[in-house]
């Protein structure tokens, strides 16, 4: 349990000083921008309580619009990405069969499953994002190009990340 | 009673995420209008004070440009030093001016935050109220114009920079004035967009496009070069496409203007609108 804490707290960290000291540089003009920061909230593990799930994804949003100078927008968008993870989780894994709570990372669930889980899950939350950033419908075309080539880059970069601490723990 | 509770606790999730998301949802409009008078910026000291030690870091990799930059200034300003002129004529007068009266002071900065990805972007510079800068004061880069500040606290100060969507700068275009905007369609960090430029009007590509003297840059202040003329608008002007002289992305010293006259002016044009 307190290595699990420490885990995620130096994850938090490394993270959020990643995105905004380094990728919020980085970014194909407006058209594709990485949001890596998020990874935090997709590798909590499976057994955390709705409400910290939900509070931990608003803060780490918060921290970031601090130094984004957004309030509110990448809070909102976690959200929402807190709350889809919880439905894609209930649909897909069954949570009878542990004998201790694993992480959904890539070295225990497997490439295709991690690589749907994040699709998804990225694709929503810079849904979100990116349509309150422009809020308004005449850009919508857009901004679906945006979301779709922003998911793509963060996608690869959390699969960049995953191999490069990749430990091969198979669920039985 | 107990049935609603039960509703309640069994689709939790749901209901968290309402909660959580009209807060954040408030937090977005009421800080969000374009982040004025808000202190949860960049502006912020414990964010400024983190950026400033990450900038001391990076600002290393590109020494040898920012050499290069200040090599090449120094030897513009030398250029302008009364010693570098060589008088030819035999009698020589001595004049004191008294009609010059100086109007532009210069403070330099260090930008220790920026940004050129984002829809509207800001700058965060080392200089605040304890250096006398204030609110609506223009900065510029020693290529051109860079933006207007917007918020000032103690240390910090943030600008709001060139590539904004709210951000107009009055410019001249081979003597004529027209507005300069970014973002309204376009968002690379090169380029910007000129408008309300007459359409009957010829403007060569590679004119130089510089500040006007309604702007509130000293006027003739570099901004970049015409790199595409657009098609004509339904209301007879022009769309030029201008390409910065300044890249945001490697700006590392800003000076900011203290216009001295500034004051006298606004207390004069205040007064027209009270009469």
């Amino acid at each position: 349990m307190g290595k699990l804490l420490v885990i995620n707290i130096i994850r938090f960290i490394v993270l959020i000083a990643t995105q905004v000291f380094l990728l919020k540089n980085i970014g194909y003009y407006n058209l594709s921008i990485p949001y890596l920061y998020i990874l935090f909230i997709l590798l909590l593990p499976f057994g955390i309580p709705n409400f910290l799930l939900f509070l931990l994804a608003f803060f780490t949003g918060l921290t970031i619009d601090v130094f984004y100078d957004t309030l509110g927008l990448n809070a909102a968008a976690c959200t929402v990405l807190a709350f889809v993870r919880i439905i894609f989780i209930n649909l897909t894994v069954q949570r009878d069969g542990f004998d201790n709570e694993p992480d959904p990372s890539l070295g225990i669930m497997g490439f295709r499953w991690f690589i749907f889980y994040a699709v998804i899950l990225t694709f929503f939350h810079h849904l979100v994002l990116f349509s309150f950033e422009s809020f308004k419908f005449s850009e919508i075309g857009y901004t679906l190009v945006r979301v779709l080539s922003s998911t793509a880059f963060t996608v690869l970069l959390m699969l960049i990340t995953e191999f490069a601490f990749f430990t091969k723990k198979v669920r039985k | 009673m107990r049935n609603l509770w039960l509703f309640i606790s069994k689709y939790n999730a749901f209901f968290l995420l309402i909660i959580f998301f009209i807060i954040s949802l408030i937090l977005l409009v009421k800080n969000n209008n374009y982040q004025r008078a808000s202190v949860w910026n960049s502006s912020n000291q414990i964010v400024g004070t983190a950026y400033e030690k990450v900038n001391e870091f990076s600002s290393y990799l590109i020494l040898g440009k920012i050499n290069d930059s200040l090599a090449l200034e120094n030897a513009r300003l030398r250029n302008q030093l009364a010693s570098s002129f060589r008088n030819d004529s035999l009698k020589q007068v001595v004049v004191r001016d008294t009609n010059l009266v100086q109007q532009y002071t210069y403070t330099v900065a260090k930008v220790i935050n920026n940004s050129v990805h984002q829809k509207n972007n800001y700058i965060t510079i080392n200089r605040g109220q304890k250096h006398g800068i204030k609110k609506g004061m223009g900065v510029i880069s020693s290529t051109g114009v860079i933006g207007i500040i917007m918020n000032v606290s103690e240390n910090f100060a943030t600008i709001r920079s060139l590539l904004h969507t709210e951000t107009k700068i009055s410019a001249n275009v081979s003597g004529n004035i027209g507005s300069l905007v970014w973002g309204e369609d376009n968002f690379d960090p090169r380029y910007a967009t000129l408008k309300d430029i007459q359409s009957h009007l010829v403007i060569k590509k590679g004119a130089r496009v510089s500040t006007s003297e309604f702007s509130l840059f000293p006027e003739n202040t570099n901004i970049g070069v015409v790199s595409k003329i657009g098609t004509r608008n339904g209301d007879n002007s022009l769309e030029i496409q201008v390409k910065l002289d300044t890249d945001f992305s490697k700006l590392q010293y800003v000076y900011v203007i203290n216009n001295l006259l500034a004051n006298e002016q606004l207390k004069l044009e205040a007064q027209n609108k009270t009469e």
